[in-house]
């Protein structure tokens, strides 16, 4: 009845600058290597299906939703979460501090996913108008803000 | 002095770790260390008989620990999930088993629960399980259910779980004798919460000490730690209960205890170890609750004014497959339907039913969405048939400013009368209009049309009760660093309590905003507290964390005036310093906290002015006898009644002539919460009802099939608002009627912002298209349809 036991690999993941080696069964995703396996717990998990953002990292500076990578096929590449967006002082990353000047977040379980997404948005734009705020954002669910103030701090981090 | 932080919009304190990744939500807890985690089995068929679970070869899979089903309980564990809310009206109340004896009632629902080393193996471990099932006929929708050819309960007859009739008046006669009168048949369909973060529990068992901890995503860390005492038979001093940072709630996470919260710990008992729950997108959609699913039949009758006489409801309530949280939801749509209205006579009957669906509790609104949508559906009703402005006729029906408090003559969801306390309809109706343009919208109208654009206004009042008891406490600790402790039992999903508490407790002690640190929702610090609903934790937890503040000022200013030797009252506090008014001589609070708590021993350079040979009169004992040391005030705050809260809504949709796609081009609310603490608080609370309400509006319903499978259990298929489903902007105005009842004015604001969307969006769209909407939500296709068949009305 038992099967042979789960064959597992040794990776490493470089996340915020720092290497992680961690040994992980094929299945686990990237979003569970990272919070369980590196002890990051700020990238959250929403849905596992790719559609609430919450767990947006950036991988190579792009966005994508850790819960559909693989752990093991982000061996090569310089992963940003959370925790990686503030300065090594402690200081927040400009739209960490428009978040929180703006009101963006009330229970920030999909924050993390935001920040994530949104430093890579003004990167790529970072003079938005507002439609092109709100596009930056469309991809993520927020169930507590009505996403007013969320738009907001996208425009507020553009202007610092 | 001090600056006043009430009502200031100061930035929350939770932000920052919230930003940096900091947060400790359920599921990161113990993370690092060694904790098994859980999965559960969950019946894939809506109604069935077990015959035989087969369990036998999951033990052997590599990495699990434990494998139980209903058989492996005893005891308590055992026996149904309590009824949290029992009434006398319901005679047939049911509760699941944590894990299902010998039947099930819904897609969903727990049937065996495994541990293992990780989730996946947890998960392939379930997959291993055998059950055999003998397929029931399913019951699905408030049709089926009161057809009742089959039963969900086999001994509840004909579906129903209770019926409730209340009456204030004599309304069968007064509509038999009006001018005019009308029938109105109005549906609304199935939500849910769905916060970001699901369910999730985390369980240690500490043997040295013969003590369970629990982290819970919770909306109530008290009602948790009591059900665990209950059930595992422990005494409630060995369970503590931590509400860590809590994904969003909006209802569901009050209901409790879920299977799991009882089931986690008695796993991390058993092994040793601790155990880990979270709860997956899917199983949230199958296995929590939802709610709003409601049919009303209204028959009314009116004079040449719109002035209601008689209004006669009657209305069916699905409640899924158990009652944990008895009548609330139906009871307060039956009470708040009032609204700002005084019909002259009023009767409701509702019949809370039976369905194989995942069964129901409050979800933000709690029955006051369909409540409003009832009666704002009727005003418009009334104004069409008597061809009047539908702000003519509101206005002919409202409560007038001089009539509070205003006795509905009705018993509310807390069990006191339904009382109004204060509020300014017809103030607020002026503003609503004029924020929205009421007056213009004709023009506007006109305007449109000219460029083949067709579009509607709508507009919906309501009355929230608010803060409802029985009662929260709090506990303020001025530590001998000065910095302020406080501690109040109800829970936080985002509202910023931390904050608003906070800026109370800094205006009533006098000290800086940045010394004072408040505790929610962890039974360590406050044992005794009920939970955070019906938009509570502001009107119960605001008074309580204002009058422990008080009380702590008190003995702080006892003390001074004892060690300045002055008289307490020219005594003041400011900044943290206590003071003599107009003279040089004060004293930091942090050494009043020092003096407060008499010492043998110094531990600090500080502590040493307390000891036996530095202060006290060697007459009298160290402690007074109706005193006690540090300086501490505690106190509840448990009120006669709700405070009642109201607000209208306003919006102007667009209605595409050829695809019936449904735009919306302006959002304006009014609202009245009393004296607002935090106004950024607040007004985030609006915009995340709004959008809820947006979403419950047009886009979200639960689809069920004949056999009872929910077919959109994911958020690819169930439609949650992102921010291009949500108006661009939400213009906000606010009137202030304080509530007469709690000391700093206040009323609850969490639910507002949902409660009026079906019925606003409802008559907005009625507005453009010129024909009825009686059912909501309302997607394009739907509309389509409706105007497809009015077509053909039309035509001969």
């Amino acid at each position: 009845m038992t099967g042979p036991p789960e064959e597992t690999h040794d990776v490493v993941l470089h996340v915020n600058g720092a290497a992680h080696a961690v040994t992980v069964p094929g299945r686990r995703l990237l979003s569970d290597a990272l919070r369980h396996d590196c002890g990051l717990t700020g990238t959250h998990v929403g849905c596992e299906h790719g559609v609430c953002g919450a767990c947006t990292v950036l991988v190579d500076g792009r966005p994508v939703r850790s819960c559909l990578v693989l752990a093991v096929s982000a061996q090569d590449a310089e992963i940003t979460t959370v925790e990686g967006l503030a300065a090594s002082d402690g200081s927040l990353s400009p739209v960490q501090q428009a978040f929180s000047d703006c009101h963006g977040l009330q229970c920030g379980f999909c924050t993390p996913g935001f920040l994530t997404t949104i430093t890579a948005g003004l990167r790529d734009n970072p003079d938005p108008t507002e439609d092109e705020a709100r596009e930056m954002v469309a991809g993520n669910l927020c169930r507590c803000t009505g996403y007013q103030n969320i738009v907001k701090a996208v425009m507020e981090a553009a202007r610092s | 002095m001090t600056t006043k932080l009430f009502g200031t919009p100061v930035r929350r304190v939770e932000d920052q770790r919230l930003v940096t990744g900091q947060g400790r939500y359920a599921d990161d807890v113990l993370v690092g260390q060694r904790v098994l985690h859980a999965a559960v089995l969950r019946s894939p068929h809506a109604h069935a008989r077990i015959l035989d679970i087969d369990v036998s070869g999951v033990l052997d899979v590599e990495g699990v620990h434990l494998v139980w089903t209903h058989d492996d309980l005893e005891g308590a564990m055992a026996e149904p999930l309590p009824l949290l809310i029992p009434h006398p009206a319901l005679l047939h109340g049911r509760t699941q088993h944590a894990l299902a004896k010998d039947e099930v009632n819904h897609v969903g629902e727990a049937i065996a629960f495994v541990v293992a080393e990780d989730r996946y193996v947890a998960e392939d471990a379930v997959a291993r399980i055998r059950v055999d099932y003998a397929l029931l006929e399913p019951v699905v929708g408030i049709a089926a259910s009161r057809e009742a050819r089959t039963l969900v309960h086999d001994d509840v007859p004909g579906n129903v779980g209770a019926r409730l009739e209340q009456e204030n008046g004599d309304a069968r006669a007064a509509i038999a004798a009006a001018p005019h009168t009308l029938s109105l048949d109005l549906t609304v369909e199935r939500s849910a919460c769905q916060p970001l973060e699901g369910r999730g529990t985390v369980a240690r068992w500490d043997p040295d000490l013969g003590r369970m901890t629990v982290w819970t995503s919770t909306q109530t860390a008290t009602g948790v730690r009591g059900c665990i005492a209950a059930r595992l038979g422990l005494d409630l001093g060995q369970v503590d209960v931590i509400t860590p940072d809590v994904g969003g709630g909006f209802g569901v996470k009050i209901n409790h205890p879920w299977p799991e919260e009882l089931l986690v710990p008695m796993a991390a008992r058993i092994l040793g170890t601790p155990v880990k729950f979270t709860e997956d997108r899917r199983e949230h959609f199958i296995s929590s609750a939802h709610e709003r699913a409601q049919e009303h039949h209204v028959e009314v009758g009116f004079d040449d004014d719109g002035r209601v006489l008689g209004l006669d409801v009657q209305f069916w309530h699905d409640h899924g497959a158990y009652t944990p949280y008895g009548l609330i939801v139906p009871i307060i749509t039956s009470t708040q339907l009032l609204g700002p209205y005084k019909p002259q006579s009023y009767r409701v009957v509702f019949e809370s039913i039976y369905t194989n669906t995942v069964m129901v509790t409050p979800y933000r609104g709690a029955g006051r969405p369909q409540g409003c949508f009832v009666m704002e559906r009727t005003m418009d009703a009334i104004a069409a048939a008597l061809g009047k402005d539908r702000t003519e006729v509101r206005a002919a029906n409202f409560i007038q400013p001089d009539e509070f408090p205003f006795d509905q003559g009705l018993v509310f969801q807390d069990g006191r009368e339904l009382e109004y306390d204060s509020g300014d309809y017809p103030a607020m109706l002026e503003k609503i209009k004029a924020l929205v343009g009421w007056d213009e919208f004709p023009a506007f109208r006109e305007e449109m049309a000219r460029e083949g654009r067709q579009v509607g206004l709508g507009l919906a009042c309501y009355v929230e009760g608010t803060g409802v008891g029985p009662y929260e406490g709090a506990h303020v600790h001025v530590e001998t660093s000065g910095k302020v402790k406080v501690s109040t039992g109800l829970t936080t999903q985002g509202q910023g309590h931390q904050t608003v508490f906070a800026q109370i407790v800094a205006d009533a002690l006098g000290v800086p905003f940045d010394r004072v640190e408040v505790t929610t929702g962890d039974t360590r610090r406050m044992p005794y507290a009920v939970g955070t609903f019906a938009s509570r934790a502001a009107v119960m937890s605001g008074s309580a964390v204002h009058l422990a503040a008080l009380r702590a000022r008190e003995k702080a200013l006892r003390i001074a005036a004892d060690a300045l030797e002055a008289d307490e009252h020219d005594l003041e506090i400011v900044d943290g310093v206590v003071r003599v008014k107009g003279t040089e001589s004060q004293i930091d609070l942090g050494t009043v906290a020092v003096l407060s708590n008499p010492l043998r021993y110094a531990f600090d350079e500080a502590s040493k002015a307390a000891t036996q040979f530095s202060v006290g009169d060697p007459g009298r004992p160290p402690v007074a006898e109706d005193d006690e040391p540090g300086l501490e005030g505690k106190d509840f705050y448990s009120p006669e009644r709700s405070t009642f809260a109201s607000g209208m809504h306003a919006v102007v949709v667009e209605t595409d002539p050829v695809t019936a796609e449904i735009t919306i081009l302006k959002y304006a609310v009014v609202h009245d919460c009393g004296h607002l603490i935090n106004p950024l608080i607040v007004e985030g609370q609006i915009h995340g009802g709004v959008a809820q309400g947006v979403g419950g509006a047009l886009y979200e319903r639960m689809v069920y099939d004949d056999a009872g499978q929910l077919l959109n259990a994911s958020f690819m298929d169930f439609l949650m608002p992102y921010v291009t489903e949500v108006p661009a902007g939400i213009d906000i105005d606010h009137l202030e009627t304080p509530s007469p009842l709690n000391p700093l004015g206040i009323k609850g604001a969490g639910e507002a912002g949902v409660i009026p969307s079906a019925a606003v969006f409802a008559a907005a769209i009625e507005d453009a298209e010129g024909f009825p909407i009686t059912a909501m939500p309302i997607s394009p296709s739907e509309l389509f349809h409706l105007r497809q068949s009015h077509a053909t009305e039309e035509s001969p």
